[in-house]
């Protein structure tokens, strides 16, 4: 395995690892807006690590571009979607939790 | 690197997995609405390792067209199917 | 090892999910679920070693499916919003036990004839393979959609066209005026429907010779008229009678027309000159995107677009 190997594995783990915390989030957090912040944040991280690690194997500069391009557009794409759901469920009526 | 690629594509899958327990689960609607992010980056994620995996470069595009549709969807989520809280505790 | 896991696990979750969007109470988690099973299935493809398909499962099986059964839930609930919606029917008894045998002998049927297939089988491809060049792409699948068996192409998309006219003789009208939608909306729409729009005319393009088509263009740009609906567009009364109209007619009729031209001058149906096919194949594909598209936006919106003023 060459350094840029090791350095791709390391990237995808992370990557790995912050999907595992956004789905944590989402099954034990207590609310819906806690739920989503986990469930963008964490996972779009985790993307953004996985297509990192991904680009660094890549074949030619063509494809790494498009990999990140990929990213930002679920980037994107992911924070409008999010907004949406939250000012939905604000418009009708749930309250964030308080301890 | 192949292992490591088809190991994460399943250990994405079985997140995929847990997190479609909370969107059934979810004692609100808006929970469910969740299911569509959810889909949007981790069956993404999923794609890109098997097209590594696989070599072919074809899966991206698979990837690219899911990220957009996944995003519709969720949108069609929001401003069609997430009906009124008075009907929201009919259905529950 | 892994992938094989990878498999096992991919295989029962699509039972899983099917047999929750079949048997689920709730009809919104139904639509969730066969929303998921979509997308399982495209990842199914991609094992199975058919991208081809699985682009196709990603953009109409999950996605536009997806949202016109949201659509289609919306519109249930809005008809009569005193009664549950919801999967109410139930099998007991006698009926339940003589379908579940049924079903289990032709799955064991099926699972007989899949797993004595020949392994080294490759089925009609190498006869594929051997006409490429003849067949004016470069794609083995456009070739096979297009050209070997064009007329099972032209049948679908006149299917799909049958559907619409299905759904708008139900006679409904189109519901209440969508709400404005806010700035995050509006500006996320104004970004995606142009890229929408260059994706759908990118896979057109590149069906020729790598993975494309007509009905994978159609569904993304179905998904971009999909979206500036829910962003609050309409199409402009001028435009909503004959011009919608001949649109989504212009990819049968131009696949007919040519079936038939082709018929009468060589006296065999969808038969192309070699030299011609290729243009023949990406005129009809380019029609057929645009009508596909149009066809899965109107089923969308459900109602035809004029008949929201006659109330």
């Amino acid at each position: 395995m060459t350094p840029s190997d090791y350095l791709s594995a390391a990237l995808l783990l992370a990557g790995g690892l912050f999907f595992l915390a956004g789905t944590v989030g989402l099954l034990r957090f207590p609310d819906i807006y806690s739920r989503l912040h986990a469930l963008t944040k964490a996972d779009n991280v985790g993307l953004g690590l996985t297509v990192a690690g991904l680009a660094v194997q890549a074949e030619s500069w063509a494809v790494a571009g498009k990999l990140l391009l990929i990213w930002a557009l679920v980037l994107l794409a992911g924070a409008s979607v999010s907004y949406l759901i939250a000012h939905g469920a604000l418009q009708r009526g749930m309250r964030p939790w308080k301890r | 690197m192949q292992n490591l690629y088809a190991s994460l594509a399943l250990f994405l899958l079985l997140n995929l997995g847990a997190g479609m327990w909370r969107v059934l689960r979810g004692p609100t609607a808006s929970d469910r609405m969740l299911a569509a992010q959810l889909f949007g980056t981790t069956a993404v994620a999923i794609l890109l390792l098997l097209a590594e995996a696989a070599g072919s470069a074809a899966l991206r595009d698979v990837a690219l067209v899911f990220a957009l549709l996944a995003t519709v969807t969720a949108v069609a989520f929001v401003r069609r199917a997430w009906l009124d809280p008075e009907d929201e505790n009919d259905t529950e | 090892m892994i992938s094989g896991m990878l498999d096992i696990v991919l295989a029962l979750a699509l039972m899983g999910l099917a047999w929750g969007a079949l048997a689920s109470a709730d009809l919104f988690k139904a639509i969730v679920l066969f929303i998921a099973f979509g997308l399982v299935m495209a990842l199914v493809w991609v094992r199975l070693n058919a991208p081809d398909i699985a682009l196709a499962e990603a953009a109409i099986g999950a996605g536009l499916t997806g949202a016109l059964l949201l659509a289609a839930y919306a519109k249930l609930h809005a008809a009569s919003p005193d009664t549950d919606v919801d999967n109410a029917s139930r099998v007991r008894g006698i009926p339940f036990i003589l379908i579940s045998v049924l079903t289990l002998l032709l799955t064991a049927a099926l699972g007989y004839a899949v797993w004595t297939l020949p392994s080294d089988g490759a089925g009609l491809g190498n006869d594929v393979a051997a006409n490429l060049d003849r067949s004016g792409v470069s794609n083995p699948v456009t070739a096979v959609l297009l050209n070997f068996r064009g007329y099972d192409t032209l049948l679908e998309v006149m299917v799909l066209l049958l559907a619409l006219l299905g759904a708008w003789s139900l006679g409904l009208s189109s519901p209440r005026r969508e709400a404005a939608p806010g700035l995050v909306l509006d500006t996320l729409s104004r970004l995606l429907v142009p890229l929408l729009i260059l994706v759908a005319a990118y896979l057109l393009w590149v069906g020729a010779h790598a993975l494309g088509g007509a009905f994978q263009a159609g569904a993304v740009l179905a998904a971009a008229g999909v979206l500036m609906l829910l962003a609050g567009w309409r199409l402009p009364a001028a435009l909503a009678a004959l011009p919608l109209r001949l649109v989504l007619v212009a990819g049968p009729a131009t696949f007919l027309l040519l079936a038939v031209i082709t018929l009468l001058l060589e006296g065999r149906l969808l038969q192309f000159y070699p030299q011609w096919a290729g243009r023949l194949i990406l005129f009809i594909e380019t029609t057929a995107t645009i009508s596909i598209g149009a066809t899965l936006i109107a089923l969308f919106l459900g109602a035809p677009p004029n008949r929201e003023d006659r109330q």
